[in-house]
């Protein structure tokens, strides 16, 4: 295949992924609000949850974004060390991402922080944000992510004493739900990070947050035990939709660790409000592409 | 005991002093938006004594940067969720005094400054579902105009909606100044010290 060609499939593929993500929710989510719709016996809380799982429906069936406020466009990428365009995916992403906030559309979140100004077209510097890993292969694999400003803001790291062990974990995490309370917009999905540095530590919450399905737990049995542990304290604590009171705060808890430095215990918690929007899918180095991920339609 | 109404605006001072914390209202008629910037550029002008473009007494503003576009020369509201409210918590008690509006719409809960202001002034703050921004949008009928759009931006300009039963709206602060959040996450910090103080 063309150089040219493979490029024009990459940027159409690229900005199907923003679209899927933007507009359908991944199953698996739309799953765990239905149940926490079920179950809920807050009546507020349950009323919210309705309207949340309607809007979603009607997103979905119109094609429209499922929140306004249509995040920070963050791409998790697979690169085959084979694929053709290595060098070039960043600028065909970036291009991918200004024509899907004009095609949606989506609303153009990137400011400038010492100038106020606004780009306009969702890019600007380290916009987007890539996080990427070479592996084998001739294929480009990507998860696109809209990362929302609301449940970004409580976004916590706590570099914990070494000595209190996993405690660190358990303080850190109840206090930063409980110091969100409404305000990400709950139900919430928390990923949890544990290593030697501080930025790693947040990188492993956010890829726990983000990436892994809900309801699939660690391959790890202790720590497929903490994870169901903090999902029931946090459950516990009686927050709910909203903040409206009621049984689920937390659709699900995910937890990631590197080892750590032995002067270092560094805890991050990352939050995703009730709408978390990702979609994954890849191309081979011919041009074909999928999307991989199931999506409610409507 | 939870109740539901329907309101229109402008609202009266008797309208919002009915309500309760735990109240669902439906809102019609005109509402606008603003947040952060809006809410700074609105309380300048007052306080320097010019006139705003459009008289917001009786009105609800809404903490929303909505998704729009231009269709055939009329504007289409795409997404219009609420944002997080706790941001304007530093002003807000302000605009309400000197904008003279009846209710604030937005998520995730307000303070005491502005619990304090709903009670002096017979105001609500109210709480549309966090992320629903295409029911917001379909209960949005019309744009009715548009302010300092090349200033703000879109997301930041103040939008002036035309809303036909807006909701569900639940009020979290009453004009008594009650404050439905404060209890529920008073009860989340004592419950987590509980489970802290069980662990080894």
């Amino acid at each position: 295949m063309q150089q040219s060609d493979l490029r024009a499939q990459l940027k159409e593929f690229l900005v199907e992924l923003i679209k899927v993500a933007e507009t359908r929710l991944p199953v698996d989510v739309y799953e765990a609000l239905k149940k926490a719709y079920e179950t809920e016996e807050n009546p507020i809380a349950k009323q919210h949850l309705e309207a949340i799982l309607r809007n979603s429906e009607l997103a979905a069936k119109l094609g429209k974004p499922i929140c306004q406020d249509t995040g920070t466009p963050v791409f998790y990428v697979e690169m085959g060390a084979e694929f053709p365009l290595r060098a070039e995916f960043y600028d065909i992403a970036r291009e991918a991402v200004r024509e899907a906030t004009k095609l949606i559309p989506l609303r153009p979140n990137a400011v400038d922080p010492f100038r106020k100004k606004n780009t306009g077209d969702n890019t600007g510097r380290f916009v987007p944000w890539f996080e990427v890993e070479i592996v084998p292969g001739d294929e480009l694999r990507v998860t696109f992510v809209a990362k929302g400003g609301g449940s970004e803001a409580p976004s916590t790291l706590k570099m914990g004493l070494p000595i209190r062990g996993v405690r660190n974990v358990w303080e850190t995490v109840l206090e930063a739900i409980v110091e969100a309370g409404p305000k990400p917009c709950p139900p919430v999905v928390v990923g949890v990070g544990v290593a030697a540095l501080s930025d790693q530590a947040m990188a492993l919450a956010k890829r726990a947050a983000l990436l892994r399905p809900l309801g699939e737990r660690h391959p790890e049995p202790d720590i497929a035990e903490l994870e169901t542990k903090l999902l029931e304290a946090i459950n516990e604590l009686g927050i709910g939709a909203h903040g409206f009171g009621g049984k689920t705060t937390a659709l699900d808890v995910h937890v990631e660790y590197a080892h750590r430095h032995p002067a270092t215990y560094a805890v991050a918690v990352a939050t995703n409000c009730w709408a978390l929007r990702r979609a994954t899918g890849y191309i081979t180095s011919s041009g074909k592409w999928e999307i991989t991920s199931k999506h409610i339609t409507g | 005991m939870a109740r539901i109404y329907h309101l229109r605006t402008p609202l009266s001072e008797e309208d919002v002093r009915q309500l309760r914390v735990g109240d669902t209202v439906y809102l019609s008629g005109i509402i606008f938006t603003a947040r952060d910037a809006a809410h700074r550029k609105i309380l300048d002008l007052i306080n320097r004594g010019e006139p705003l473009p459009f008289d917001p007494k009786g009105l609800a503003v809404y903490h929303v940067g909505p998704v729009v576009r231009k269709k055939n020369s009329e504007w289409e509201v795409i997404a219009a969720g609420p944002t997080t409210s706790a941001r304007l918590e530093p002003v807000e008690h302000e605009f309400i005094a000197k904008t003279g509006v009846r209710m604030v719409i937005g998520k995730g809960g307000m303070g005491k400054k502005t619990a304090e202001a709903c009670k002096k002034y017979g105001a609500v703050y109210a709480v549309f579902t966090g992320g629903a921004a295409v029911l917001a949008a379909q209960a949005i009928k019309r744009v009715v105009d548009v302010y300092w759009l090349d200033e703000l931006g879109i997301p930041e300009a103040v939008w002036l909606f035309e809303v036909e039963n807006f909701g569900p709206l639940t009020v979290t602060i009453d004009s008594t100044g009650k404050n439905y959040y404060d209890e529920i996450l008073e009860n989340a910090k004592k419950k987590a010290q509980e489970i802290l103080a069980k662990l080894q």
